[in-house]
Parts: structure tokens; C-alpha cells; sequence
């Protein structure tokens, strides 16, 4: 339904749409919403591609590549506004930006709908499509479009880098003939994609690495990347189940905090990534803990544009305080790494336009009944259509203890207490009928087979795996056991007796010699 | 089966003939010999009965404890020696004991017999393995069938009640050896291709079942009823309805479950071979026979538990059929494609690597490059390491069977269980000719194989899958783990792949 009233409305533009990529006006911003690479790719899903002329100078891009790579130059910053879909990284800067906006365009780029909803309801009088990079669901079809993970990981790669530009020393411990140089002692808050990519890059400068973060979940893919992970000595489930960590209880609080006093004041450097989305970030590292650091030292507060995990930490600067310990505010580190952050940013921006292109015919197509769709659209025709309603997604810990299979020793369904009762009963009175009614010795030999099956049960389970296509071969050739009945048989009168006993020993020793020999043979080939 | 087997079957059907002829002149070397014969009978008659029973139960024993001795690498070939040696008392007992004769005739038959079956196991190639097994179970199926017949053509029994019993047993014990004897030859059929490997599915194909089983019962009735005046209509009858049956049985199982249908049969064989022993009053068949039936229902309910399958369900047939198939045009992304000197290169700079070999690799007879390349690796330093799938192969056990074949030392060679939390930590898995047993989408809810066990190879850094196209698996599920960042493609007949990757080393 929804799909079809979309294309109606679609239907005036007869032909493919074209994509804007206009200057990022936001002081600061170095990175672009496409990059050649990316443009090469958005023109196979259909598109056309039209860039404001000097828009990628800052991320390396020059006019001539963009020309290369296909894309139209313009230096009317209108036109680039006018386009059907305008792909940006920031959200329009200011109202005049706003006003570039023509009815029925998609915007597609960075809103923070939670932090900006007076930007939401300016929007939306324009009458467009709003499309949050910063709302893709974390579900795992959306990774490939998962801007926020893609920045995240440039940013814990960097803020790596800037500390050890901060930093007087070697990461790596070494031992040279000028003396013994102690490692670095690394300790990483909260392990997102940010902390483990700065988890990752601290290890692979030599560094001594630690990280902690609350979610007990996230332990397994810090010892991946070959960090120790700290724990709390506090009992209490962190998981929140839409993969973000959620707000602690007071208690676990003071614990917390206390083992972090510690480690703080044991490390040389540190890196904190922790935030709650729509709050105000934790603060992790009060002023008193950084007091108790050692000189040189240096701090980077990834969370500080948020209000900062790290006490004394000032936006987008580098403080030194008192006591020599550095701390490093930078917002946005993936500005630092423009080239690579643009290429990343642009291929999610593809990613996305694939997913809404899927005709691959550059007309694209909202439609609601996509999870990832319905949840990266803020703005559907002028109509706020934020938030979604949620996913649940991440595996909570709790999960995995239903996982957890009962050993069942018999192939039949559990049944419940009375029809067992029933069998077993039913069992006993068939089993009593028949004691009376057969004589002694045919039930001796009813239980030497009772206790054969049981020995048999025993005696299997205990084989290896590996040996089950010998222990098949040989059952073959014992089973050839029934030779002994074939062999009192051929006395008999009957030719046909005497024939069918004949065929029988017959096959009954191939089954013998076979399976004996050919289990021998595949013996043979096991070797350590 | 090759064509080597059938060569084979045809000059073991020449042997039989030699030996029928040889049986005459044998015999006439018994009668001369009758004096010794006789002293030897002679000498056993003073408690003949009492040493039959005592190398009977020396036999079951035997077999309990090499039974006992397969469970182990180690003492695996002790365990053959201790069944074989079992095996030669039991039959050395029985043809000196009283009421046997024409001795002639049963050496005839089992040099023929015994000249075929070592012939045959010296020859079958390992990946055939799969046909012989099924191969001597109808066999065994067989055996018991033909020996039901006897023990109805002839017995001396009177006692009304022992006889009802006596023609139940045979009434069961033919049903179920008819059963054997079809299911595996149309197992064998399935293994090596006669017969295409889907299931069947007739409609209502439960409700045909249990019409034949309904009817079989009844049969039964008349059968025994007719006491001493036989019926031999109702068993002969009973015999044709079981053949259908056999036969259904297995063609309404799908090719991904064979090894499931393998052990059942194996079980089947053991089954029939107990009821014999009833038949017979004879401990040691009635031993032997729980012992494999026991063993093959044990197997069958691992193979079922490794693909998280009921055995009802798979007994019954029809996988996939029951469930919707998730049809392979989803979003599944792209998969990206790599060549075999690549695959040299990033083995080359692995540490860790893990083989996770399938049914793809038997069919190629990829095992023994696969081999070469694991030494070359282990030579360079490579830690490497092969997981097997407890359903991987048409068999239990069939990789193992292979991998030995080609000389893999079985201490690398470890069990699903054993190697899946060692995934996080490898650099490169191999998955060479495996599906289904690899496939993340078993992690998944609503797919058709959900909660089956698999191997968690797209943990590692870098998954290679070598495939000969994008086909579906045996479940005929589409594979995520092909789709994934960290895995590429490697498209070609197995042995051809791993040979070029060797030659790029």
C-alpha cells in the first residue's frame, strides 16, 4: 500500500534521480559525503552525481577526480540543494541551508533526532524525506550501513594516535644497550567499536592493554583482540538488549569507581569511549583521580562533546593540568582521518542507497515494512516518523544459559509424567501376561537379550567418533554370527533347506571375512 | 559401488560356482576322512552340548570385549583380533558339535564366501565405504531371512505355545530381515548414485505405511493361528508387502540423512539377527544381534542428535519438506571470489589453520593433496588442524576414515566439540567441500535448519570455502557463511583446487 502511494508520488520524475553532494559548511568538518570511489558505485545503482565544486579539497578529493570518477562539477550551491536526494554528513548547517531544501528531496545524513528537534520540525516543513545515518537499527543486515561503527572505529584508531603524539614515550616495551624501556600501560573505558579499535591499535604499538566497560557481555571480544579485561567485584546485569550499555545502580556505582581509581592511577594512558545514547555521557574519571596520575600521562576523552567522561576535559582542546597529566577533548577524531573517514562514511551512504534502490533503476523506495528502512527514516513526507519502534536485537548473557542442552539419554520426546506412568504400566501387566503364559526357557532367553541390549548401550557410547565406521564394519561381520543357524540347517532333508542354508552361509561369511577385513584395513591407516 | 566391486561380485559368483563343484568332491573327502570325523564327533558327544554352550559363551564375551576395545585409537586392532578370534571358536565349536552335517557343503560355502568378502574389503576405495557398510547389512538382513525360512520349512516343534512363539519369531524376524535386506540395497542404490538421492514423497505416504504395517499384524495372526498346518501363503504375502515396504522406507529419506539410514539399517541387521537367535534358542546369535542393534541405535540417535533431528522424523522422511524452504533469493549480499595462489598466500602467513573437510572432499578424492598441503604447512611452522562434523560424509565417521587413508594423524583430527571455541582464534579455515554443517543460518530461528550443531568457522579471521558452485547443500538451504566479509570463494572440483594451492606453495 504504502509502497505504491510512494511510487505514485515518485512517479513525476520519469527518470533516475540525481544525488547532491554539497559542501560541508560546519566549522571544523573535513569529510565529505562521497568520494570517487563511492560516486563509481552510486552511478550502478542508477544514479546521477552532482558535486559542489571544492567540496572534497579538504578530504584529499580534488574537482578532477570527481570529473574521473563520473560526477558532474557545479559551483552553484542551489543546485547542488535541488537535487532529488542531498547526501551529506552533517545536518544542515543553518536556515539558510534549510531553505536550499525542495519539496519531495531525501536528505540523507547525520540528524541526532534526540538532540535536535527543533531541526527535526524545521525539516519537515519542508516537506522531504529525512534519512538519520545516526538511526540505522544495530541489527546485523545493517552493519554494511553503520555510520555510527564506521566513525567509532576511526575514532578509537586515532584517539590512539593523538595520545601517542601526547605521549614522551615508547608504546612498546624494549630493551636496548641506552637501557630498559618499560611498555606503556593502556586502559580503555567502555568497549564499543571505538574502544576495541583503540583496544586493537594500542596492542599492535606494543602496549600493555586494558579495558573495561559494564556490559560483562563485551569480555569475550576484549580478550579477542588480546586485552585484559577488568572486572567489577559487583554482581548486576548490564545488557540492555538493543547492544548500547544502559545506567548503572548507585552501589555498582562506588564499586566501580573504586577499581577504577586504581587502574586509572596505574596507567599511562587512557582512552574513554563510554556513551549512553540520548544522556549526558558517564563521568568515569573525576578530577581527584586524575590528580593521582603520574606526571605525563595523557588522557583522551572521546565522550567530551558529550560532557565528557573525564572530569577536567574542555571540548576540542588539549589541557594540561597541574599535576603534568594531558587530556585531549578533540571532537569528532574521525575529522582527523578525512580521506579514510569519507571513503567509510560514503560506502555506508551506498549501502543504505542500495537497500532503497533495489531495482538498481536510481529511483529510490521507503519502504516501511524493512526494519532498517522504517528505522533510519525520521522524516517520511513531511511527517516525523521518529522514533521506530524499537528491535530487540543483542543477545543478552541470559540467553545463553537456555542454550544450554539437557543431556537426554534416550531418542524419544519428553512425555509427560502420566502417559510414562501409563506405558510403564502397560509395560508390566504385557510383560506379566507373557512371563505366565511362555515357558522358563524361552524367557532365559529373553533375558540374556535384555542384558545384551544393556551391555550394548554401554559399550557404544564409549567408542569414538572417529571409530564409528569401523565399529559399524565390524558389528557387520559379527552379525555375521547367524552362519551358526545357516550351519544346522543344511543337514536337513528339504533340498530347498539345505539350498537357502547353503546361500546363507554363503553371504553370512562375506559378511564375516568382509567386514572383519576391510575394518583391518581401515585400522591400518590410523597413525598419530 | 565402482565397477570394481561389480567385477568383483561377478568372479566371487564364478568362485561360488567352483566351490559347489569342489563341495562334491569335499564331500566325498569327508566321507573317507568319516572315520576321524567320526572319533572327533565321537569324543565331543561325551558332553557335546556342554562344550558348545561353554565356546558360545566364550565367543560372547569375546565380542563384548572387542566391542569394548573399538572405543579406543589405541586398542582398536586388539579389538579386531579379539572379535575375529571370538568368531573362529564359535564356528570351530559349532561344526564339530552334533546336528551338523554336510560339512562339505558349509566349507564350500565359506571358502567361496571368505575368498569374496577379503577380496572385496581389499579392494573397495574408502569413499565406497558408505555401499559396502550398506552392502553387508543386507546381507545380515538376508542371512536372517533365508535361516527364518528354514526354521518354518523345518522344526520339530509340537508344544502348542512353543510353537506360536517359534512362528511369531520367524514371522518378526523375516519382516524385519526383509526390511534390511530392500532398505540397504536401495541405501547402496541411493550412496552411489542408481538412484536419485531426494526423497520420495508419495502422498500419504504415512497413512500407506501404516496400512502395510496394519495388514502385516493381521498376517501375523493367521500365520501363527494356523499353528502346525502352516500357512505359508500369509508369510509369503507378508514377505512381498515388506519388500514395498523396505523399499519405501529408505527412498522416502532424503541424501543429507543417509548416515542416519545407514546405522538404522545396521541396527535392522542386528534386530533380525536377535530374532534368529530366538528362533534358534541360540544365546550367542541372541547376544551378537542386541549388541549391533543396540550399536546402530546408538549411532542413528547420534547422527540425529548432530543434526538436531528427531529420529522419528528422519525415520519417517521428508526433511525440508515439512518446513519451508527459505527460498535463496533473500538479500544475501555478495560473495567475493579468490584464486588458489591467493589461498597459498594466506596460508602461507597463517599460524593457525583449520580443515573442515565434507562429502565434497570424498567425492573428489581430495584427501590425499589435502594431506600434502597440511605437511608443507606443519613443516612450515603452521599449526594445523582438521574439525570434523559428526554428520559429515555419508557415514558415521566417514571423515576419519578418509583422513586416515591419506595418512592425516588422527591426533589432528578432532570432533566438532572439541574444536569449535578454537575458531576465535584461527587465522584461516578451509572448508573444503562441506555446506550445511557450516552454515550460521542453523543460529537463526526460523530457518529449516535451526538449531542444528554446526561448525563455527566464520569466527576465524578468514574462511575459504571451495565449492564447485553457489548450489544449495543437501538441506538445500542457502549458506550465509558464503556472504560474510571474511570468507571467500574458491569455485573448482576440490582435488583440483587443493593441487593447484600446493603447486602455488
Amino acid at each position: 500500500m504504502e509502497r505504491s502511494i510512494l511510487s505514485l508520488m515518485l512517479n513525476r520524475q520519469e527518470q533516475m534521480m540525481q544525488i547532491g553532494i554539497p559542501r560541508e559548511s560546519l566549522k571544523g568538518e573535513t569529510r565529505l559525503a562521497a568520494t570517487p570511489a563511492t560516486i563509481e558505485q552510486l552511478q550502478k545503482l542508477g544514479f546521477s552525481v552532482l558535486v559542489e565544486s571544492n567540496a572534497g579539497v579538504l578530504a584529499n578529493f580534488d574537482d578532477a577526480a570527481f570529473i574521473a570518477a563520473g560526477a558532474e562539477i557545479s559551483s552553484d550551491t542551489k543546485q547542488v540543494w535541488a537535487a532529488d536526494i542531498v547526501l551529506k554528513v552533517n545536518a544542515p548547517a543553518d536556515d539558510a541551508e534549510i531553505g536550499l531544501l525542495q519539496k519531495g528531496t531525501s536528505l540523507i545524513s547525520f540528524i541526532w533526532p534526540a538532540q535536535n528537534a527543533e531541526l527535526l520540525e524545521k525539516l519537515a516543513k519542508r516537506d522531504i524525506n529525512v534519512l538519520a545515518m545516526d538511526s540505522v537499527p544495530r541489527i546485523s543486515r545493517s552493519q554494511s550501513m553503520d555510520a555510527l561503527s564506521s566513525m567509532a572505529n576511526i575514532a578509537g584508531y586515532r584517539a590512539v594516535i593523538e595520545s601517542a603524539n601526547e605521549f614522551g614515550r615508547f608504546f612498546t616495551g624494549q630493551i636496548t644497550a641506552a637501557g630498559k624501556v618499560s611498555p606503556a600501560k593502556v586502559l580503555i573505558l567502555g568497549a564499543g567499536v571505538a574502544g576495541l579499535a583503540a583496544v586493537g591499535a594500542a596492542g599492535s604499538l606494543g602496549a600493555i592493554v586494558r579495558a573495561y566497560d559494564t556490559r560483562p557481555e563485551v569480555k569475550e571480544q576484549i580478550n579477542s583482540m588480546g586485552a585484559e579485561f577488568l572486572t567489577v567485584d559487583f554482581e548486576e546485569s548490564a545488557g540492555s538488549g538493543d547492544g548500547y550499555a544502559k545506567v548503572m545502580s548507585d552501589d555498582y556505582k562506588a564499586h566501580e569507581q573504586k577499581m577504577l581509581a586504581e587502574q586509572v592511577a596505574d596507567a599511562d594512558i587512557i582512552i574513554t569511549t563510554a556513551l549512553i545514547p540520548g544522556r549526558p555521557a558517564p563521568r568515569l574519571i573525576t578530577q581527584e583521580m586524575v590528580d593521582a596520575m603520574k606526571s605525563g600521562s595523557v588522557i583522551v576523552d572521546l565522550a567530551a562533546i558529550n560532557g565528557g567522561n573525564v572530569e577536567p576535559s574542555v571540548v576540542d582542546k588539549v589541557i594540561t593540568t597541574a599535576n603534568g597529566v594531558k587530556v585531549i577533548g578533540y571532537n569528532e577524531m574521525a575529522r582527523r582521518l578525512p580521506t579514510q573517514a569519507s571513503q567509510l562514511y560514503g560506502t555506508n551512504l551506498v549501502n543504505l542507497l542500495k537497500l532503497l534502490t533495489p531495482e538498481k533503476d536510481g529511483v529510490i523506495n521507503i519502504n516501511f515494512d524493512d526494519v532498517v528502512q522504517r528505522g533510519v527514516t525520521v522524516i517520511k513526507e513531511g511527517e516525523i516518523t521518529w522514533p521506530a519502534p524499537p528491535i530487540q536485537v543483542s543477545a543478552a548473557p541470559q540467553a545463553k544459559k537456555e542454550e544450554v542442552k539437557e543431556e537426554t539419554v534416550k531418542p524419544v520426546k519428553k512425555k509427560t509424567g502420566i502417559y510414562k506412568a501409563v506405558a510403564a504400566g502397560a509395560g508390566i501387566w504385557a510383560y506379566s501376561a507373557l512371563a505366565s503364559y511362555v515357558p522358563a526357557e524361552f524367557l532365559n532367553h529373553l533375558m540374556v537379550f535384555a542384558l545384551a541390549c544393556v551391555i550394548g548401550y554401554y559399550l557404544i557410547w564409549d567408542v569414538a567418533a572417529s571409530l564409528h565406521t569401523p565399529l559399524m564394519s565390524v558389528t557387520n561381520a559379527i552379525s555375521g554370527i547367524v552362519i551358526l543357524g545357516a550351519f544346522f540347517q543344511m543337514g536337513a532333508e528339504s533340498g530347498l533347506v539345505t539350498l537357502l542354508a547353503f546361500l546363507g552361509t554363503f553371504i553370512a561369511t562375506i559378511n564375516i571375512a568382509g567386514g572383519f577385513a576391510v575394518t583391518e584395513r581401515m585400522l591400518k591407516m590410523f597413525r598419530k | 559401488m565402482s565397477q570394481e566391486s561389480i567385477d568383483a561380485a561377478q568372479s566371487a559368483v564364478d568362485a561360488a560356482q567352483a566351490a559347489i563343484n569342489a563341495a562334491q568332491a569335499a564331500q566325498s573327502v569327508a566321507v573317507d576322512q568319516a572315520p576321524i570325523v567320526a572319533q572327533v564327533v565321537e569324543k565331543a558327544a561325551a558332553a557335546p552340548q556342554g562344550i558348545l554352550e561353554a565356546a558360545y559363551i566364550a565367543a560372547a564375551v569375546l565380542f563384548v570385549l572387542s566391542l569394548a576395545a573399538l572405543s579406543k585409537q589405541e586398542t582398536a586392532q586388539k579389538g579386531i583380533f579379539v572379535g575375529i578370534l571370538g568368531m573362529v571358536v564359535a564356528i570351530i565349536a559349532t561344526l564339530f558339535s552334533d546336528g551338523v552335517s554336510n560339512i562339505g557343503y558349509i566349507i564350500a560355502a565359506m571358502l567361496a564366501g571368505g575368498a569374496f568378502g577379503v577380496r572385496w574389503a581389499n579392494k573397495v576405495g574408502m569413499t565406497e565405504m558408505p555401499e559396502m557398510v550398506a552392502i553387508l547389512n543386507s546381507f545380515g538382513g538376508l542371512a536372517a531371512v533365508f535361516i527364518g525360512y528354514n526354521s518354518y520349512l523345518e522344526h520339530s516343534i509340537t508344544e502348542p505355545v512353543m510353537l506360536s512363539i517359534h512362528l511369531t519369531l520367524i514371522f518378526i524376524g523375516v519382516f524385519i530381515g526383509i526390511v534390511t535386506f530392500v532398505g540397504s540395497m536401495v541405501a547402496w542404490a541411493k550412496l552411489n548414485g542408481r538412484v536419485k538421492s531426494s526423497a520420495l514423497m508419495l502422498p500419504h505416504r504415512h497413512k500407506m505405511n501404516l496400512v502395510a504395517l496394519l495388514v502385516v499384524i493381521f498376517l501375523m495372526f493367521s500365520f501363527v493361528g494356523a499353528g502346525l498346518e502352516g500357512n505359508m501363503g500369509a508369510l509369503i504375502f507378508m514377505t512381498l508387502i515388506a519388500i514395498v515396504f523396505g523399499a519405501h522406507l529408505v527412498l522416502s529419506i532424503g541424501g543429507a540423512d543417509m548416515p542416519v539410514v545407514v546405522s538404522m539399517l545396521n541396527s535392522y541387521s542386528g534386530w533380525a539377527g536377535a530374532a534368529t537367535g530366538l528362533i534358534l534358542g541360540n544365546d550367542l546369535l541372541i547376544v551378537t544381534g542386541a549388541l549391533v542393534g543396540s550399536s546402530g541405535a546408538i549411532l542413528s540417535y547420534v547422527m540425529c542428535k548432530a543434526m538436531n533431528r528427531s529420529f522419528i522424523s528422519v525415520i519417517a522422511g521428508g526433511f525440508g519438506n515439512d518446513v519451508a524452504i527459505s527460498s535463496g533469493d533473500e538479500e544475501q549480499g555478495e560473495y567475493v571470489s579468490t584464486t588458489a595462489a591467493e589461498v597459498a598466500e594466506t596460508l602461507m602467513h597463517s599460524k593457525r589453520v583449520i580443515i573442515t573437510p565434507g562429502y565434497g572432499m570424498a567425492v573428489a578424492q581430495a584427501q590425499y593433496p589435502v594431506f600434502a598441503i597440511t605437511q608443507k604447512l606443519r613443516d612450515a611452522g603452521v599449526e594445523v588442524r582438521f574439525g570434523i562434523h559428526p554428520v559429515a560424509g555419508r557415514l558415521p565417521g566417514h571423515m576419519n576414515v578418509l583422513l586416515a587413508e591419506a595418512k592425516v594423524p588422527y591426533d589432528i583430527v578432532l570432533e566438532m566439540d572439541e574444536i569449535n571455541d578454537d575458531f576465535n582464534e584461527t587465522d584461516t579455515v578451509l572448508v573444503i567441500g562441506a555446506n550445511d554443517t557450516v552454515n550460521p543460518a542453523a543460529k537463526e530461528e526460523n530457518s529449516p535448519i535451526a538449531g542444528m550443531p554446526v561448525l563455527e568457522v566464520w569466527n576465524a579471521k578468514q574462511v575459504v570455502v571451495f565449492k564447485r558452485s553457489m548450489a544449495t547443500g543437501y538441506a538445500g538451504v542457502q549458506n550465509p557463511l558464503f556472504f560474510k566479509e571474511n570468507t571467500s570463494m574458491l569455485f573448482g572440483d576440490a582435488k583440483e583446487s587443493v593441487e593447484e594451492i600446493l603447486k602455488a606453495m
